[in-house]
This record gives C-alpha cells, structure tokens and sequence, in this order.
C-alpha cells in the first residue's frame, strides 16, 4: 500500500525574481514578488492561499502576507528551522497539512539579501541552532560553517583517498550549467585549473569550493493534486519527501561519524515514499553550499556507497551528457545562493519541460535536496 | 579602535567548563548516575536522561580526528593570525575537543597525538589549544 502522502500534493505554481548582488530591495520586498509570479503560475489569487511557511530566519512572517495579501482565514503558519534544509522540510509539513485538510494552497517563499544584506558567515552565530558553535568554537575563531565544513571535508579525504579534484569536477559541472541559464550571477565557464589555482579559504576548500553570496527571491506554492489538475500549470507531483537529522546535530566536531550527514536517514525514506529505485532518478538538484557537501551526499543518498563519492564523482559525468545530470541551474555554487528554493524550482522546470538550454531529454523523475545547520538533510522525488 | 573579540555567552550549564579553563584545568561533564563522559556540556545524560552531573578533570591526551586550516578569518579579531590551524581531537576520555594547534609548522594528520594547553587571552577568558604530543 502507498504510503498516505504519496503523490497527493503537487507544486503548483512557481516563481523567481533575478539574481543579482546588490537588489536595492528589501528583503521581504523580494519574497513578495517570488510569491506574487508563484501565485501567478498556478493561476491563483493571492487571496487563495490559507498556508505559509516562511524561511525560520528570514525578514518575514505569515502575517506579512496576510497583510498585503489581504488574506482573509489563513489557516497554517510554520516555520521549519532547518537552514538551507529548511525549504525541503516546509514542503513536507505543507504536504502534511494539505492531507489533513489544514489548508488548501501553501506558500513556501525565500527572499534574502545575501550579498548586500548581512553577510552569512556573521548571523550565523545568532541562531539558536548554532549556540553550541556559537559558545565553544566560534571563540577560538572557528566561526563560518566552512571552517567546520572543511574539518569534515579532511575527515572524508584522509580516510577514503577523496581528492581536491574530485570537488573541482562538481564545481566545473555546476558551473558549466549556469552558464546555460538566463538567470545566473555567473556565465564564464570554470576550468578544473581554475579550481586547482583559486585560493584556499579554509584547507581543504577552496574559492571555488564554495557557493555564491547574492540577493534574490524564489517561491513555491503547494496544493492537493486534485486541485493542481485544475489549475494554469503542469503539477509536479511530490513522490516522497522526507528530512533527517544528524547525530549530534549542534556540533560537528561531536558527531560520531563526521562523514554522515542527516540526509542519509531521510534518503531511505523518500525513496521507500515514492517507491523507485536510484536508477530511475532523470535529473537531481543537489544543495551545493560547498562541492563536498555534494560529493557528501551523493552517497548518503545513495548513488554510491560512503566513501567511494570521490570514485564516482570521477567516473560519472554529472554533467547534461550524463545518467542523472545535477544541479542543471548551476545552484548555489554558480547560480545563486536562494536557499535551496532555486533547487526545487529548477526541478519543478525539469519536470515540466521547460528548463531551457539545460533542459535533460525526458525527465520524467527527479530528486531535489536541502542541507543546512551543519548536517540536517531533507530529500524530495517528484514526477510530473 | 581595537577590535573587541568574540566571546562565549555562557550560562549556568557551561559556566563550570570556562571557570575550568581560567584555572588550567579542562574540564568534561561525567553523569552523577550512570558515570557517561560528554562534551560539550549540556543538561541531560542522553544514555540514563539522568540531570546529576559532576565535573572531572581531563588527562589533556588525544589524538587527530581531523583538521583544517583556515586562510581567511571571518571576524576581522582573527585576521592578524592567519593561517590558524585547528584540530579536532579524540581524547582518551572518548569525547572530541577542538582546539587552535601551535607549534612552528607542524602539520597534523589523523592520529597524531596532541596534548591540551591553555592560553590566558585576558582576565575573563583563557582558551585550549593543542601541542603535538
Ligand atoms: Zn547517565
């Protein structure tokens, strides 16, 4: 028997604004307009939508779209706290709530000021979920994720013989599909020597290694499929969804196996949701807040077995040319950093056949990921 | 204008551990029922859910589990000492600290045995750091 959930929300409508560095708007400006070409999509009215879950950390709440939407009973305010995580666990609590009948049309908005606004690697510290951090490391002057990121990332590469070039490919490719799209702060191809020569930020992670700092907006709205059917767009049905937290989730320097991220408990789980198997995933939008990140999920996923990510990344094209071609945006790496939201909008584009020069032939089942707070992971399938 | 540093904005849970630190000592929280070591210090034993808690004093011997080193420092407080290296180690007690490594251009790699110092950066705050062992 199905699992309840199964395929019965679709995305509905979906929505960006540019991606730029330097928006010269307001945060909560930006999430409005995401919203409005969100809602727009799906062919419904601003007053239609009875649930919102913002981003847990960003410029807005409910109430903000209730006011300027004039909403008149909206019936569910949430927030999922799970960093870049975050967007991938509000689908699910969307897709919950629809079920139970909670609410009908559910709004996921991003709008962030990343580049102009405060810089991610200094608000860090205000989040609850990084007290521990915040207390304990960040005095020593271990202060941005990508300090802690590169501690994992030498765990993984002395223990299995990964290599900096292995996370050069990852760049190179993602890079390589930004330049496909209209809607990227990056449009130069990114040679492997490139990668090689940018400058170490944190040894092992390179410039290059890590993804952009920008300002833009992306929005997604969720409805029952039932309703979806009847509405402007092709609905892309949710197959399986699913978040997973790590062990010792507030310190990465505390966790047992620091080569494990929470996205291997969701993986299972999704995949048992939707009931396919890896070989059936067409397209994958990967949370790429740095190359390892990616490389690091590819196996807690999955797709190969943990430790052979540096083999696979190496033996597998990734790229259009390839069995299942990532991150076909250019995500956060080369595109722009929305959170996320840009990744399951660009899946939500695969789906429906309208991703442009990146466009996989017959992409027909996709998979989307979220990670965030140092090792949450949330996993989506979806199908058109 | 000098640069203030970043400061640990401890609480009645942590407070003993820091206290520790000014006094040369690291400290690790042990379960007042079952006797289970962590780190970092918090309210609840997860293996028994006991909230006893003592405090003991650590040997300061480990070894690398891994390490990074950072060539840009993200508040301005740090730049004046890039390229800081930092080490997460194993200690024998079976929990990890993570600390800055010194000592004139060593280069860790897992298993390397380190032993915890402690540095005194003003009258309010003394930090640990690792030596090669
Ligand atoms: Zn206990």
């Amino acid at each position: 028997m199905p699992n309840i959930l199964f395929e019965k929300c679709a995305i509905s409508g979906i929505g960006e604004t540019a991606y730029v560095r330097g928006s010269g708007k307001s945060e909560t400006a930006l999430q409005m307009e995401a919203s409005l070409r969100a809602i727009a999509d799906a062919g419904l009215s601003p007053k239609d939508i009875d649930g919102v879950i913002p981003y847990a950390t960003g410029s807005a709440v409910a109430e903000d779209f209730i006011t300027n939407f004039g909403i008149a009973d909206l019936r569910l305010s949430a927030t999922t706290p799970l960093g870049g995580a975050g967007c991938i666990a509000a689908v699910q609590n969307a897709v919950g709530a629809i079920v139970a009948g909670i609410a009908n049309h559910v709004l996921i908005p991003i709008g962030r000021n990343g580049y102009s606004g405060a810089r991610i690697g200094s608000r860090v510290q205000q989040l609850p979920q990084f007290r521990t951090v915040g207390e304990f490391e960040m005095p020593l002057g271990q202060i941005a994720p990508v300090q802690l990121y590169a501690q994992m990332a030498r765990r993984h590469m002395e223990t299995f013989g990964t290599k900096s070039e292995h996370f050069g490919k990852i760049a190179v490719t993602i890079r390589e599909h930004a330049t496909m799209n209209e809607n990227t702060l990056m449009t130069e191809p990114l040679t492997l020597e490139q990668h090689q020569n940018s400058r170490m930020i944190s040894d092992p992670l390179r410039l290059f290694d890590c993804c952009l700092e920008s300002d833009g907006g992306a929005a997604i709205v969720i409805s029952s499929g039932e309703r979806a059917r009847d509405l402007k767009s092709k609905p892309v049905y949710i197959m399986g969804i699913a978040e997973g937290h790590p062990d010792s989730p507030s310190a990465i320097t505390q966790r047992p196996d620091m080569t494990t991220l929470g996205t291997a408990k969701a993986a299972p789980r999704a995949f048992g949701m939707a009931g396919v198997d890896h070989k059936d995933i067409d397209v994958a939008e990967i949370y790429d807040c740095f190359t390892y990140i990616v490389l690091c999920q590819l196996e807690d996923l999955g797709f190969c077995k943990k430790g052979e990510g540096g083999d696979f990344v190496a033996s597998t094209s990734l790229g259009l040319d390839g069995p299942m071609p990532i991150n076909t945006h250019g995500g956060l790496l080369s595109q722009a950093h929305i959170i996320g939201m840009n990744h399951i909008v660009e899946l939500a584009k695969q789906l429906r056949g309208e991703a442009g020069k990146a466009q996989v032939r017959d992409a027909k089942i996709g998979l989307v990921t979220g990670y965030g707070d140092m090792g949450d992971g949330g996993v989506a399938i979806m199908r058109a | 204008m000098e640069i203030e540093r970043i400061r640990p904005s401890l609480n009645e849970d942590t407070k003993p551990y820091w206290d520790g630190l000014k006094d040369g000592r690291l400290l690790f929280q042990k379960c007042g029922h079952c006797g289970t070591i962590r780190h970092y210090p918090r309210q609840v034993c997860s293996e028994c859910f006991s909230m006893n808690v003592e405090w003991i004093e650590a040997s300061g011997k480990g070894k690398v589990h891994t390490w990074a080193v950072s060539h840009h420092a993200f508040h301005p407080f740090f730049k004046r000492d890039l390229p800081m290296t930092f080490v997460t180690a194993d200690m024998d007690e079976g929990v990890r600290v993570c600390a800055r490594l010194r000592g004139d251009g060593v280069i860790p790699s897992i298993g390397m045995p380190v032993r915890v110092a402690f540095e005194r950066l003003d009258d309010d705050l003394t930090v640990p750091v690792f030596y090669p062992a």
